[in-house]
């Protein structure tokens, strides 16, 4: 069979027509977070400026609103400086893991009813393996970088984040319990039969051991250790600079947004709310990640970063037996019930 | 499964072209506030980080194994609830085994 007659076999084009529905899909959602991603930089600034009685950005547009274009366009057109003793080819491919593994979490997130990328049946599963991924690069950009701070950086990042996956999957265990199932979609629907539509009462303990993960995993403050600028400079990033360094900056920013979605989702009931919004599905999904977005910065804005021993101690000895007590009580409730 | 993969390889190509292919041959040493970098950048490390290694593979694997059963909770009842807590209660001795040990205690 020749090429073309493969293509115009009959059943050829509802394949092709699929492909070009998920393509479509693909660069909405890419879009749609890459704008949040700048954005999300700006209102950083903005918030925790106003938050320490500043004004933040203000130069660039109406009040700065123009800011994370030039910041884009500035880091475009920036040289791309390779350091003379660096692993190249590692240190080529660390940032590009790193934005592959937070875009890819993307895909499994059901933004709305019927509206996600890929409905896989293992979503927690599979975002628990991207994030996990992701401190692949991590460690490659800081072995790779052949700097101290970089090198330094690396390890502790990688430290923590596993650390802390740990909790983080533990805790999801719970709604796995309640809803029967891994599928994102599924969990959601699973929360409509509770109070206010969300597992955030009768799992507020796993609620409460994801957030804190949430927060290490994507290096934030308090537990942005792996960058902490007074003593590392900015951690395993320290060599990478332009489109680089936007890319680490990128992931790490699709980060914070997967991990706010996945809590909005499994624990306060995703795209439901107590009423309903008309015409916009996807509104209350909306307003909870935008939330969370915000809880990150006020909490960047109010509690001071942790000692290192104090951040491994929190995790291995407080999140974790948390994270099982969570389990035995759900799957007690469960059984009784 | 596909999409997921033509998700990565997309973003992996979108990653590519948007960098800037200008590269001029300036050589910069690695960073070190200014000073000519001193001794091996890659030098040896604490050793409680390959703790926290082989203790995250441990208890990975063990939440992986939670993940099934979790599932399908509802269908096995109370009688894979047990088992599951002799698991638990199993896996939580080694883990106050490692906590007396002090592995978990970083100075």
């Amino acid at each position: 069979m020749s090429f073309f007659e493969t293509i115009f076999a009959p059943g050829a084009v509802d394949i092709m027509l699929n492909i070009g529905i998920i393509l479509i899909k693909i660069a909405v959602v890419v879009g749609i977070v890459m704008a949040h991603v700048a954005y999300a930089t700006y209102f950083e600034r903005k918030v925790i400026g106003h938050m320490q009685v500043r004004l933040g950005p203000m130069r660039v547009g109406f009040h700065g609103l123009l800011q994370p274009i030039a910041d884009f366009t500035k880091l475009f057109f920036k040289e791309d400086i390779i350091p003379a003793n660096a692993d190249k080819p590692i240190f080529y491919v660390a940032p590009v893991i790193s934005l592959l593994a937070a875009l890819s979490s993307l895909a499994v997130i059901p933004f709305f009813e019927g509206f996600v990328v890929a409905n896989l049946n293992i979503g927690i599963l599979f975002i628990l393996a991207m994030s996990s991924l992701g401190a692949y690069g991590i460690v490659m950009s800081g072995w790779a970088s052949n700097s101290k701070y970089s090198f330094l950086g690396g390890l502790r990042s990688s430290a923590q984040v596993i650390s802390y996956e740990v909790a983080m999957g533990l805790s999801l265990v719970g709604v796995m319990i309640m809803a029967g199932s891994m599928n994102l979609t599924d969990i959601v629907k699973a929360q409509e039969a509770y109070p206010l539509k969300a597992f955030i009462f009768p799992q507020f303990l796993g609620f409460f051991v994801f957030i804190v993960a949430a927060f290490a995993e994507t290096n934030r403050t308090p537990f942005d250790l792996p960058e902490a600028e007074s003593e590392l400079v900015a951690g395993y990033f320290v060599e990478y600079s332009g489109m680089r360094f936007a890319l680490f900056y990128a992931a790490e920013y699709i980060g914070m947004i997967i991990m706010a979605c996945l809590a909005s989702i499994c624990f306060l009931g995703g795209w439901n709310g107590p009423f309903e919004i008309p015409y916009v599905p996807f509104a209350w999904l909306l307003i909870k990640v935008y939330f969370f977005i915000f809880l990150y910065y006020w909490v960047r804005a109010t509690v001071p970063r942790y000692r290192y021993d104090q951040l491994m101690g929190l995790g291995w000895k407080v999140l974790i037996p948390l994270a099982l007590l969570n389990i035995t009580i759900t799957g007690l409730i469960k059984i009784l019930v | 499964m596909l999409i997921a993969g033509a998700f990565g390889l997309g973003a992996l190509i979108v990653g590519s072209i948007f960098r800037p292919r200008r590269p001029y041959a300036e050589k910069l040493t690695p960073y070190e506030s200014g000073n000519p970098p001193v001794g091996e950048p890659r030098y040896r490390f604490s050793v409680k980080f390959y703790i926290i290694a082989m203790l995250f593979v441990i208890f990975d694997v063990e939440a992986v194994f939670l993940y099934p059963w979790a599932v399908v909770f509802e269908k096995i009842g109370l009688y894979a609830f047990i088992e599951m807590i002799i698991f638990i209660v199993i896996l939580f001795a080694g883990y106050i085994y490692a906590w007396r040990k002090d592995a978990f205690k970083w100075d």
